[in-house]
């Protein structure tokens, strides 16, 4: 298949992957850390560690849009949704992500009206065939999806559809990679840098990681061969002693991103003063809320919102994987009590999350399969 | 750079972790043998999408109340003596697809756990469960497909029932399917017999009915040349069992709901035998694979209706691939993979990146209601 094999190609894989064991410094450890769950998924999905060498470990960053949703705004959003009259949409995704009263799942069994859309559009669509209900879309994701958010809220106002409204969960990208760089426990060599988002956003707004944090950040697709592109340049980066942004992902990130897509977003959200991220706790301006004219699409003003902060369950450890400080299988309850049919933590529920990718495609000794391979 | 990030060991920081994350292996492992149990309280559409959720309610529900020997193993169908004996219900949306419709639907999919059994599939029973204001030219045309079915299958349905509920309580024609087959002496199919060595052969390119289904629902406003690819099976397996000697065909299973990946899941856990796959020797067409990536869907978990998965003793396969190629509904048969020794229970997947991965039941359900 054109622009999917290309860049899957088995033989291209092992040059590339020679090429990185000969820039590792002997007796040197390597990591890398993955900002975006897409990469994470491509990671396991395709194997791309048994192309590693054994000094090159890959950390799983926080840039998956579910995992990062705290429990309390299920909660709120599993509230909305039991109001009277009221369909709730969401990406299928959050159908299994575990709040403090269960899932959406659970409360569509309890005779909610939560509907799986692929787009906000679709949800749009939903509000437009049901005049009689009141439609809430839950946005989330980072800047890659809120300018479909934005342009959403914006054609419900053009067609005056008024029983729609958002609730904003879209979060950005720059403020959790300041957090885990400010993250006293947690070295990296360098960063993958998210694709998606980028397309967004661009590559400047990494300037500082280089900058003020000496460290390399490599844009990069999502296709396997991309992945280890970039942490290939990243090496490269190191041998030379140099720290800066590339952009491995030239074919679909500009430099400097999208500007329509940015002002679309600027004039239906701005930045809330702060926002909990599960595991990473309160981040300032991390985070984007309704802008005060778009109100009567803003479902946190339309509806009464409990707004609770649930704390999340005490064996899991969320946190610390989405920090990349531990590796999922060492979470404590990691395949045991928490398994993607019944998930505590919210990594194992998204198919981008650290934990969900590690046990539907990685739960094996490689090692092993390795010696067997050999024999 | 300092000093002491130079003077990091390899891989892991703590030279301990390979064999730690070893153990923290087999404990999941442990932890996944468990005794299935339900712990909803109210029954989700993930109890009904053919996963570990279905596997859960099955074993926690229906088997630990109806437990029989005949019943334990849980195959597609029971086989007791020379009888077969299998049903299925189809509750399909839409009913009517591009290359069937669900009166297809019921026909085949019982043929084919009849024909899983290593039956020849005989006598049918059919029942409807229809609602109110639902058009009679619409079941007129259910029932003749139903009929075509059966006859191509040279099957007979025999008895039947009818029940009408009120508007609203059915989602407008629910049919289910009962089925009774001879099996041959000597003819003896299950996950048990499956070895290491043995090669996992499927019968033709793999998904089709699935995303067929998925594009006739309109939402996703994608387009491809595909049909469903439900047929009836049992023809096809009766030329395998007449090729192969006795006990040479150790498993047949249909890739229903949850695809290729769950059917063998299956296999290896009651078989404690590893099945390694290579990724480029799965037959997917262009369209079905397309389809896939860009909804991010493993071809590998969506739906067949007409392919099955063979698992063969190696010295016969070359004249069971050759049997099966020359059977209409076994054109595209083609080996994808074989079993080993280890890891047990699981399923491997060599990509064609040229790494290693798990290929494990789904969860969730992309795709509720396909069959």
């Amino acid at each position: 298949m054109r622009f999917v094999d290309e860049y899957r190609d088995a033989d291209t894989a092992r040059a590339l992957a020679a090429r990185i064991e000969a820039l590792c410094e002997p007796g040197r450890a390597y990591k890398f850390m993955e900002v975006c769950g897409g990469h994470t998924h491509t990671i396991y999905k395709h194997g791309l560690e048994d192309h590693l060498p054994e000094a090159v470990t890959l950390v799983h960053g926080p840039g998956c849009p579910v995992c990062v949703i705290p429990m309390g705004r299920v909660d709120d959003a599993i509230h909305i949704a039991e109001q009277p009259d009221v369909i709730m949409t969401s990406f299928g995704d959050m159908t299994r992500v575990p709040g403090g009263r269960g899932s959406f799942q659970d409360a569509t069994a309890r005779g909610a009206d939560i509907r799986m859309v692929y787009s906000p559009l679709d949800a749009l669509k939903v509000a437009r065939d049901n005049p009689d209900k009141r439609v809430v879309f839950m946005a989330i994701g980072f800047e890659t999806t809120a300018p479909s958010t934005a342009m959403t809220v914006l054609r419900a106002e053009a067609e005056r559809i008024c029983n729609f409204s958002v609730f904003c969960n879209h979060v950005t990208i720059i403020p959790a990679i300041k957090a885990i760089l400010d993250s006293p426990d947690l070295r990296l060599d360098g960063f993958i840098g998210p694709g998606h988002v980028s397309t967004v956003i661009g590559c400047r707004p990494y300037d500082f990681v280089a900058r003020d944090y000496g460290k390399p950040l490599v844009v990069a697709g999502f296709e396997p061969l991309d992945v280890l592109d970039s942490i290939h340049r990243n090496l490269v980066q190191l041998a030379r002693g140099r720290a800066a942004v590339e952009n491995q992902y030239a074919r679909v990130v500009p430099w400097d991103g999208n500007r329509k897509a940015l002002a679309v977003i600027n004039e239906v959200m701005e930045p809330r003063p702060h926002f909990e991220w599960r595991g990473l706790g309160f981040i300032s301006h991390s985070a984007l809320q309704m802008r005060e004219r778009y109100a009567a699409f803003d479902a946190e003003r339309i509806f009464q919102i409990p707004g609770g902060r649930v704390a999340d369950p005490q064996a899991c450890q969320c946190g610390e994987v989405l920090k990349g400080v531990l590796k999922p299988w060492e979470c404590k309850v990691f395949g045991t009590a928490c398994t993607p049919e019944t998930p505590i933590g919210t990594c194992m529920v998204s198919s981008e999350g650290a934990c969900a990718a590690y046990y539907n495609f990685g739960r094996f000794s490689r090692a092993r399969v390795r010696e067997a391979t050999r024999t | 750079m300092t000093a002491d990030d130079r003077t990091v060991p390899a891989r892991h920081a703590d030279p301990l972790a390979p064999g730690r994350e070893l153990r923290v292996l087999e404990r999941v492992e442990r932890s996944r043998r468990r005794k299935a149990r339900v712990r909803e309280e109210l029954i989700t559409l993930a109890h009904g999408a053919g996963g570990k959720a279905t596997r859960n309610l099955v074993e926690a529900v229906f088997l630990e109340s109806f437990r029989n020997p005949l019943l334990e193993p849980l195959g597609d169908g029971a086989v007791a003596g020379e009888l077969a004996f299998t049903t299925d219900a189809f509750v399909v949306t839409p009913l009517f697809f591009p290359g069937g419709d669900i009166g297809d639907l019921a026909v085949n999919g019982t043929v084919n756990d009849l024909a899983m059994c290593g039956a020849r599939p005989a006598y049918l029973s059919a029942g409807f469960i229809l609602e109110e204001g639902f058009p009679v030219a619409d079941l007129r045309r259910v029932v003749a497909s139903m009929a075509s079915a059966a006859r191509a299958a040279g099957v007979d349905i025999v008895t039947g029932d009818t029940k009408v509920v009120p508007r609203g309580k059915a989602d407008g024609c629910y049919v289910t399917t009962a089925g009774v087959g001879v099996v041959d002496p000597g003819v003896r199919l299950g996950a048990s017999a499956v070895r290491p060595g043995d090669l996992v052969v499927v019968s033709g390119p793999i998904g089709e009915h699935g995303v067929t289904i998925m594009l006739a629902r309109g939402g996703l406003d994608l387009e491809a040349d595909l049909v469903s690819d439900t047929l009836p099976l049992n023809g096809l397996v009766a030329r395998l069992l007449d090729t192969c000697p006795a006990g040479r065909v150790r498993c047949l299973r249909d890739a229903t709901r949850g695809g290729v990946a769950t059917v063998l899941n299956e296999i290896a856990e009651a078989s404690g035998a590893a099945v390694v796959l290579d990724e480029d020797a799965v037959p997917v067409r262009p369209a079905v694979r397309g389809a896939c990536e860009l909804l991010g869907i493993d071809p590998l978990h969506v739906a067949c209706e007409g392919r099955m998965v063979a698992v063969l003793a190696r010295d016969c396969a070359d004249a069971a691939l050759a049997a099966m190629r020359g059977h209409p509904h076994g054109a595209g048969a083609t080996v994808i993979g074989r079993i080993a020794d280890d890891p047990p229970g699981l399923v491997l997947l060599k990509t064609a990146f040229g790494g290693t991965r798990i290929v494990d039941v789904l969860v969730g359900d992309p795709l509720p209601r396909i069959c």
